[in-house]
């Protein structure tokens, strides 16, 4: 028996090693990336490479400022994932409460139909898309890159799940009995009561809005309309020896991500993992 | 008094449907324009041979589609796509499973754990890639220094054709990793304690607790990180296009995926017609990949 047990602190010991290492190499890179955004040009290039700069600089980051418009390129990306969020978040309430609560002819039609089209990947309707932008005259406009995102098939789906397994029915017809219209219901009480799964909706737009690449990189030619995601690669492009800005570069363009993210951590992974496993 | 009633309920039906329908307009328009409309206009494109320059646009039937079979272009980015998806989601798949498990059991630091692991999961994907390509870096890279204390020669990771596929592979299981390892500790720890306590008592080893409980348990779960991570992976563009295009890179057909080759025929030889056949089959194949999730999982239910 105490063999046994010798034999399992062993094994939990192992275990553990194993996950340490393995966390170990999913951190480096990042850690990686931003020790070298803080190094002078001469001890990014030395051999063997030192991990901690001996000379903490932020040359990088002024440096990158200076050479293209960063600080343009940051508030760009946050507008865009700003406002794709709200709508995300206000489309998927209302369509999923309206999914979730009404009967009405053509229901199943309609939900069929957004959630069938769902699994088309972008990149195989992207072109006809930005045909149709250009018809408009959208390309290089902030509306061209934000129409595509403004809703989300997954974030109606997910919120309609929500409603119509949380939301007593009962509670909507007292209202009616009371007198209260349908958007006073939607706004005063479905909205309040779906916190979680708003919060949830949320921050999968913001994670999507944040990284969007390749329909920025069609639709926005006009430097002053880049994402951080878009001027970042152009930056790569033209200066692609210059390691210490890109770094910091890259520095200021994964902190929002990661501050999101240690604040939050706990929910992103739960909702991912349940809304994943849901399917 | 009767008729009095059904009329309100008429009335009021009618006020519901009216509302049902003002509420989802803007998001059905929306829908309509940027989903719809283009999925239908690509499937059309893909049938027609259209250089964008030119005001005219002949029907061809199948021409595009014929041809894309004799494109050696359209078949290396399809054995690209395949060659990265497939060890990609199998690589990340066997690695996240045994750490899953370990997890499941040292419950105590696996919030921490899970949070490092999640981390390259929420990161955008370019300026991962740009750390990657740091990495990857022939003269300066850690890789190549790790590699050099092993007394091993430099690699040109990312710029020699053998191991620039690889490189997009090792960075993909990295970027994955963690989602499919918390998906699959969900799944192991949904797993009713009566059932491995059972298994304990007929005397199962832990490897055969494994085999004969946990695994067939986990099967939804392993299906559906399968086929939707298989499904991501064919969409690949963002890293290849950031760690493989510009100076210093590399052997662009040794990492030609298909939605770069989309991308390629489409925007920089404005051949709309053949790139939308060329998306037409990248839809089919994510169509496929979600069929067999669906049919299989049927089938499980079936047995279950």
């Amino acid at each position: 028996m105490a063999r046994r047990r010798i034999g399992a602190r062993i094994g939990l010991f192992a275990c553990h090693v194993v996950l340490m290492a393995g966390a170990v190499v999913m951190v480096a890179p990042m850690l990686w990336m931003f020790v070298t955004a803080f190094k002078t040009q001469a001890e990014i290039a030395i051999w063997p490479p030192v991990f901690l700069p001996q000379h903490w600089t932020l040359e990088n980051f002024t440096g990158a400022f200076r050479t293209a418009p960063f600080g343009r390129f940051f508030l760009n990306s946050q507008m865009i994932a700003v406002i794709t969020t709200l709508s995300v978040m206000l489309t998927s309430l209302v369509a999923g409460a309206v999914f979730a609560k009404y009967r009405f002819p053509g229901r199943p039609l309609l939900f069929g139909l957004v959630m069938a089209t769902a699994i088309v990947p972008f990149e195989a309707y992207m072109i006809p898309l930005y045909l149709q932008l250009v018809g408009l005259g959208w390309v290089n406009t902030y509306a061209g890159i934000i129409l595509p995102y403004l809703f989300m098939a997954f974030g109606i789906f997910l919120m309609r799940q929500h409603v119509s397994s949380s939301i007593p029915t009962e509670l909507l017809e007292a209202g009616r009995v009371d007198g209260a219209g349908e958007w006073w219901l939607l706004a005063r009480v479905i909205a309040p009561l779906s916190g979680n799964a708003l919060a949830a909706v949320g921050i999968f737009a913001f994670i999507q809005g944040w990284g969007i690449f390749i329909w920025p990189l069609l639709i926005a030619n006009d430097q002053m309309l880049f994402n951080m995601e878009l001027g970042l690669t152009a930056f790569q492009f033209a200066f692609s020896a210059d390691i210490g800005k890109l770094m910091a570069g890259s520095v200021v363009s994964v902190v929002p991500m990661l501050l999101v993210f240690l604040l939050l951590r706990r929910r992103i992974i739960e909702n991912m993992a349940l809304t994943g496993v849901k399917g | 008094m009767a008729s009095d009633t059904g009329l309100r309920r008429f009335l009021r039906r009618r006020r519901i449907t009216l509302f049902c329908y003002a509420a989802l307009l803007p998001v059905l328009a929306l829908f309509l324009y940027v989903r719809i409309v283009p999925i239908g206009f690509s499937l059309m494109l893909s049938f027609h041979r259209w250089n964008l320059l030119s005001p005219k646009r002949p029907y061809v039937g199948f021409e595009n589609y014929l041809n894309l079979l004799e494109d050696e272009n359209f078949w290396l980015a399809l054995k690209n796509t395949s060659i990265f998806s497939f060890s990609t989601v199998a690589l990340s798949t066997c690695i996240a499973l045994p750490l899953a498990l370990f997890l499941a059991r040292r419950s105590r630091f696996s919030a921490f754990y899970q949070t490092l692991y999640f981390l390259p999961v929420i990161t955008p994907m370019v300026p991962v890639s740009i750390a990657w390509k740091w990495i990857y870096d022939y003269n300066y890279g850690a890789l190549n220094y790790g590699l050099s204390l092993l007394g091993l020669p430099a690699v040109g990771w990312l710029t020699e054709p053998e191991t620039a596929l690889w490189a997009l592979v090792i960075m993909g299981v990295w970027k994955v990793l963690g989602y499919n390892m918390v998906l699959f500790l969900v799944g192991i720890r949904n797993i009713p304690a009566e059932y491995m306590e059972a298994a304990s008592l007929d005397g199962a080893s832990d490897w055969q607790r494994f085999w004969r409980v946990t695994l067939p348990l986990l099967r939804p779960i392993l299906l559906y990180v399968l086929v939707t991570s298989t499904i991501n992976a064919f969409n690949v563009f963002t890293q290849v296009y950031v760690m493989t295009l510009g100076s210093q890179s590399a052997p662009g057909q040794a990492v030609r995926m298909l939605v770069f080759d989309i991308y390629t025929n489409g925007f920089q030889f404005f051949r709309m017609g053949y790139a939308s056949a060329e998306a037409v089959i990248l839809t089919l194949i994510v169509l496929g990949l979600t069929l067999i999730q669906f049919t299989v999982a049927r089938d499980k239910a079936k047995e279950g």
